[in-house]
């Protein structure tokens, strides 16, 4: 534990610069996903096109997408743009497939129940659909901030500073407390940015909590596939 | 485009393909690592998953160990294990199943826990036993993801295996990593390519034999629109849409 004191600060650096760096890709997979899941869920064939795309793209091994990017980009390779739109086109991969879902989970009674007391398709949208496919977007957004957060300590094979270097810098001085320090605060940023989303999810979705459901396929298995 | 055109040439090159260091040989090695890794993590992973779905027992401890696994960066994970066993392809292989083992454990036994329970109960009252439960209804109930599950998993460790090439093993992540090393981007381009398409090409195979593998009907309840069909289960689709945990 010695070495964190006496390195500190160098870890509070990586730590801000892997919360900066792996906000931007959960924030542009939410924005993203909205129209395309919509999309997705409204049309049969935009959801073949745009989830099978979403897989493909979704295969690419990470640390090859970060230099492939470089090359179609037209960015430096130690750029960290790269690192930000490639893990950009995973969340926005996930997301998608996770929207489309939500927005089928909703009721087509309550659509159309929504319709007949005079909704437009905006506001019917927006006050209906979107809270209602809340939970589900919310599930699926989990998983892209957890996935992300880890998955951006790759990005320092590459040079792009995130606490990633501690596992290179780590490794190349045979020194695992190093490494352990970099897990631990990797964890730490993940778990961080989960409450955050779970307590953002309560306050604007409210009645999720209302209706405690037991034991119920749903509930169950989110955490595992959503 | 000229940087792509440079690695195809070097993909294209007949001297880069075979030898001690060319193509050939690292693709073959990739493929081994996979497999082998693959292989061990199937024997563990499904039967727990089965057996976790079929009893219900033990489903806190999946779901949050399958959570743990998305959270821990693999790089880290990598560097650490092979900084206490020494390097070798023992050591790798340890890596890529613990990987591999929380998608599959999730995958099956996330297929089991969809399964409509009425059916289960149908078949248990018209006296099948627990082992004919098992195998002629839920597997096959749960084969689209359980196939998932696999798929992500082989995924994850092709994309893992790639690291190797930091850690001194070979496999098709070697040129990716001396191309970055030696600041050749033509090398570390071509090397990425090579990854995307073992990648791409793998996923391919396995989607064709999850058609083969899945039955006919349960593939049909799959494609239907949400509305068309009666069961009450949220709808899933052909594979775990797990996070992108691939490093």
């Amino acid at each position: 534990m010695l070495w964190l004191w006496d390195n500190l600060d160098l870890v509070l650096r990586l730590t801000a610069d892997h919360v900066r760096l792996s906000i931007i890709p959960i924030v542009v997979g939410f924005i993203v996903c909205i129209p395309f899941g919509w999309l997705a869920n409204r049309y049969t064939v935009a959801r073949t096109i745009l989830l099978t795309l979403g897989g493909v793209l979704f295969s690419i091994p990470s640390l090859a997408l970060f230099v492939t990017l470089p090359a179609l980009l037209g960015t430096r390779i130690l750029d960290e743009a790269n690192v930000v739109v490639a893990l950009s086109i995973y969340a926005i991969a996930v997301m998608v497939r996770g929207a489309a879902d939500a927005f089928s989970s909703v009721s087509r009674d309550v659509i159309s129940s929504s319709t007949a007391v005079g909704f437009s398709a905006v506001s019917r949208f927006w006050t209906v659909e979107f809270p209602l496919a809340g939970p589900v977007l919310l599930a699926s957004l989990r998983v892209v901030s957890v996935s992300t957060v880890s998955l951006l300590s790759v990005g320092s094979l590459i040079g792009v500073q995130s606490l990633g270097y501690l596992f290179i810098n780590g490794y190349q001085r045979d020194f695992p407390e190093e490494i352990l320090i970099g897990i631990v605060f990797t964890v730490i940023v993940a778990v961080l940015f989960d409450t955050i989303l779970v307590l953002v999810g309560r306050l604007l979705m409210p009645w999720t909590r209302a209706t405690p459901r037991r034991r119920s396929v749903t509930s169950a298995a989110a955490p595992v596939t959503a | 485009m000229n940087l792509f055109l440079d690695a195809l040439n070097f993909l294209f090159d007949p001297a880069n393909l075979t030898g001690a260091n060319g193509i050939v040989p690292r693709l073959v090695d990739h493929v081994w690592y996979t497999g082998l890794s693959m292989a061990v993590a199937i024997v563990i992973g499904i039967p727990l998953g089965l057996l976790v779905g079929h009893t219900g027992r033990g489903r806190n401890a999946v779901v949050a160990l399958s959570s743990a696994a998305r959270a821990l960066p693999t790089l880290g994970l990598i560097f650490l294990i092979i900084l206490y066993t020494g390097l070798g392809v023992g050591p790798l292989i340890v890596v890529l199943v613990i990987l591999a083992v929380p998608p599959l454990l999730a995958g099956a036994y996330s297929g089991l826990e969809a399964v409509n329970r009425p059916t289960i109960d149908a078949a248990r009252a018209i006296g099948m036993t627990e082992w004919q439960i098992l195998l002629k209804v839920e597997i096959p109930l749960a084969m689209p993801l359980i196939f998932g599950g696999i798929r992500s998993a082989t995924l994850q460790v092709i994309a893992t295996a790639t690291i190797a090439g930091y850690v001194g093993l070979t496999g098709l992540g070697r040129f990716l990593i001396e191309g970055l090393a030696l600041r050749d981007y033509k090398l570390a381009l071509a090397g990425a390519i090579l990854v995307i398409a073992l990648a791409l090409c793998v996923d391919a195979i396995l989607a064709l034999a999850q058609r083969l593998v899945v039955p006919h009907g349960v593939a049909r309840g799959l494609t239907r629109h949400p509305d068309e069909s009666a069961a009450p289960t949220p709808r899933q689709h052909g594979r775990v849409s797990t996070a992108p945990s691939n490093p």
